[in-house]
């Protein structure tokens, strides 16, 4: 087991390393750092100087991955490859353009960010399955045949309306809760219970429909019969067998996306205007913060590399017949 | 002066392919018997008829064209530059069609069906006094003498028409229907009516003329309405909803669509070389794509995206006009899309082929000495083609939700390019005025709805027709006891 998580954890760091260097070479190979200089200053009426300046107080002054200029390992290290990308190993992310530390930045917006990612997380998913398990109870009845429709409905409406839909009626109409903000501490709660249930909402149609097919392909398992002929009521098969074996595909989905809630949501975070990372991105994505975007590619990659080693171990938690080696 | 943007071109590429693949499917009886299937379905035909209205809309809107300025062009007959007979403009016959619509253009919002602006105006009176009023619209309902009185009759009189137009081209594509089965099954008009009506027949026909009949009987009286007013009222410069959503619909289409051409030679070349050579390509392979796929898709679209519009906006000179720059913007977006989309299918395919490999016919094939190649053309991607058409219509209502998340992130399509996330970005702070500006959101909204609602339906059916896992399987009900 231990040799099986370090032989993964190794298998990481090419992944890893294949990460960084796409995100460098998109990010100054496909631009140079002059072009994106004179993107941040203006295209027009741009003098060298104001561009060399530019370059200077952000460190993008330096060759790409070679300085002949340099000394001895300084050949290497004082280039823009080390300094940019070598560093996010080490989880040294650097300055954002408004001066302000990455590293800092990321460390105090994860709360926010979890505060509102793991309770969607936790109620979404006792939501979805204990529909999806209704509607194989009531399976090839008008109650499922609708409820199917109401998914497949569901799964066709944007994101962005059950936001806007939601926020209108909830905070504007009913004056019910604030439409957006965040606070601190138990007071907090005022501010998300809203983006919660919305993201909630919004996340049912598609994995209610993918869970209730898992549920009935594992009905229609001889071991199912088995149950129900020695005498155990429909709710006890459903509950003690159907659903305790049709965790493990459920797991594959799911488990992935754990370490990735301390991203938090793009969408529903800067809709409602909570401090986390997913509204952190998406300043730095309209103010073209090519430093914080790296980063946070970086730190998505890391983190869904996390979720697949977790999917892996939480296989022999929940099927004994699965061995690692 | 006709113009083919790049996405043109590809919507254009990507029909040749569906002709071809339709005049192959249609020699051979074992393919045919799976798309009957799919014609058996009728919530998947009542989709297919939603969604050949939209595919019809953006044709249209692909057939592009550079209006001739004929004042200009008097002038400059024998300048030494044709070009600049040209307007810098880029139409579409869609546009040319709803002319009406996009010209006529209020000066700020106004309700749907209104004949008032929906803001106030200081206009001088007749004896010199200023008041604060609601003014007339300059189109909307301009025909009107007293919008007050006349509004709610020519409006009920506008509606019928349109609604007796939609019954007599209903009926009268019923008849012509009923007139070509009548004749291909040799019997007579009635009983074909009657075989249709009870959904007797084969083909699903019934469920395709119920939702073209509720299509008409919605055109019809939303033409009918157009002429006169704006039927969605209009935005904030006082553009036409109406003709907003109907432009919107193609590059809903072709995010949808040419994301799909882009990836789909790469994943299925990848896929199935991986799976069948194995050893150190498929080691390449599956890095390649465990590298991509491992980075969130969000985040890899927005570093690719503000990476484009950097080149983009450095390199002015390459575009001639503003359309044709936002259509490069549209165009790269796709291939963004394709490349953070393609790891899914790859897999499906290598671990699939992984299986075909060790099949007798594959053996067999090899035991002749058919060479890797052939084999993998001939014998293993027609039977990994199931899973390339679902995975294909399983993305495209995706695709089309995304790119209206994009957009609003603002790593979408171009902010000039008019599509159902721009519309919905420019229209969601409207909600916060008082009173409300609704009508262009849940235009956009409803639009969307619908055509996503229609490529579900449609991909279930096609899942249901190709999967060989669901061939056959029938759900048994709980006893009636159990379920109460």
């Amino acid at each position: 087991m231990i040799a099986y998580i370090i032989r993964r954890l190794l298998y990481a760091i090419p992944i890893l390393i294949g990460v960084n260097l796409l995100t460098f070479a998109l990010f100054f190979v496909v631009n140079t750092p002059d072009d994106m200089a004179r993107m941040q200053l203006g295209i027009k009426r741009v003098t060298p100087e104001a561009i060399q300046k530019w370059k200077a107080e952000r460190g993008y002054d330096r060759p790409l991955i070679y300085n002949a200029a340099a000394e001895g390992v300084g050949k290497m290290t004082h280039t823009i490859f080390f300094e940019k990308s070598v560093k996010l190993f080490v989880l040294d992310f650097g300055r954002a353009d408004d001066g302000r530390d990455i590293g800092h930045e990321i460390r105090s917006r994860m709360g926010p960010s979890l505060a509102i990612a793991v309770p969607v997380f936790l109620l979404g998913l006792f939501v979805t399955v204990t529909f999806a398990l209704l509607l194989a109870f009531f399976r090839a009845t008008y109650l499922d045949f609708w409820g199917v429709v109401a998914c497949v409905a569901m799964m066709s409406i944007s994101s962005l309306f059950y936001i806007i839909g939601g926020q209108y009626l909830v905070s504007k109409v009913w004056h019910l809760v604030p439409i957006s903000g965040y606070a601190g501490g138990l007071d907090a709660a005022r501010f998300l219970i809203l983006p919660v249930m919305i993201s909630v909402v919004a996340g049912i149609g598609s994995s209610a429909r993918w869970y209730r097919t898992i549920f009935l392909e594992e009905i229609g398992k001889d071991y199912v019969r088995t149950a129900r002929a020695k005498g155990l009521s429909e709710l006890a098969v459903l509950f003690r067998h159907v659903l305790k074996n049709a965790m493990i595909p459920i797991l594959t989905g799911v488990v992935v996306v754990i370490p990735l809630l301390f991203m938090g949501s793009l969408l529903v975070e800067s809709f409602f205007g909570i401090p986390g990372l997913g509204s952190y991105t998406i300043d730095a994505i309209n103010a073209q913060d090519f430093a914080v975007v790296r980063s946070m590619v970086f730190i998505g990659s890391l983190l869904y590399i996390i979720g697949l080693l977790l999917t892996d171990l939480s296989y022999t938690l929940v099927d004994p017949r699965v061995r690692l080696q | 002066m006709p113009i083919i943007l790049w996405t043109d071109a590809l919507v254009f590429v990507l029909i040749a392919c569906a002709l071809a693949t339709a005049r192959y499917v249609s020699r051979r009886e074992y393919l045919l018997s799976s798309w009957r299937r799919v014609g058996e379905s009728r919530a998947g035909m009542a989709a297919l008829t939603v969604l050949t209205m939209f595919v019809m809309i953006g044709l249209l809107d692909s057939l592009h064209y550079r209006p001739r300025l004929e004042a200009v062009a008097g002038k400059l007959a024998n300048a030494t530059n044709a070009a600049n007979g040209y307007s810098t403009e880029v139409r579409s016959a869609l546009d040319m069609l709803l002319m009406p619509l996009k010209s006529a253009t209020e000066k700020t919002y106004s309700a749907p069906l209104a004949t008032h602006l929906y803001a106030r105006e200081t206009v001088e009176l007749p004896d010199g006094t200023q008041a604060r009023v609601f003014p007339r619209l300059r189109h909307g309902g301009v025909h009107l003498k007293e919008p007050a009185q006349d509004w709610t009759r020519d409006v009920a009189a506008r509606i019928l028409l349109g609604l007796v137009f939609a019954v007599l081209a209903g009926l009268t594509f019923a008849g012509i229907a009923v007139r070509v089965a009548a004749q291909h099954w040799h019997v007579p008009w009635w009983t074909a009516r009657q075989r249709i009506c009870r959904g007797e027949t084969r083909f699903a026909w019934n469920a395709v003329l119920v939702t073209l009949a509720a299509l008409l009987l919605i055109a019809g009286p939303v033409v009918a309405l157009a002429g006169g007013y704006h039927v969605f009222g209009t935005d904030k410069v006082g553009q036409d909803v109406l003709y907003l959503t109907l432009k919107s619909i193609r590059t809903g289409l072709v995010i949808g669509t040419i994301t799909t051409l882009a990836m789909l030679p790469f994943a299925v070349a990848l896929g199935i070389v991986a799976g069948y050579i194995g050893g150190w390509v498929d080691d390449v392979i599956q890095y390649v794509y465990t590298t991509l796929n491992s980075i969130p898709s969000v985040l890899l679209i927005a570093a690719a995206v503000l990476m484009m519009q950097v080149v983009i906006d450095t390199h002015p000179d390459w575009f001639a006009t503003a359309a044709q720059r936002a259509d490069a913007r549209l165009l790269a977006l796709c291939l963004i899309l394709g490349v953070t989309s393609w790891t899914g299918l790859c897999r499906l395919l290598r671990a699939e082929t992984l299986k075909l490999r060790e099949l007798e016919y594959v053996q067999a094939a090899q035991a002749f000495g058919a060479s890797s190649v052939r084999i993998m053309g001939r014998h293993i991607l027609p039977n990994v083609m199931h899973i390339v058409l679902i995975a294909v219509v399983i993305d495209f209502s995706g695709l089309v939700l995304a790119e209206a998340v994009l957009s609003y992130i603002g790593i979408g399509v171009d902010p000039s390019t008019i599509s159902f996330g721009t519309m919905i970005n420019t229209a969601r702070l409207e909600l916060a005025r008082e009173p409300v500006v609704w009508w262009s959101l849940v235009a956009a909204f409803v639009f969307m709805f619908v055509l996503v609602l229609a490529a579900n339906l449609f991909s279930d059916a096609v899942r249901d027709a190709f999967d060989p896992r669901l061939a056959g399987r029938q759900v048994a009900p709980a006893t009636q006891g159990q379920a109460a």
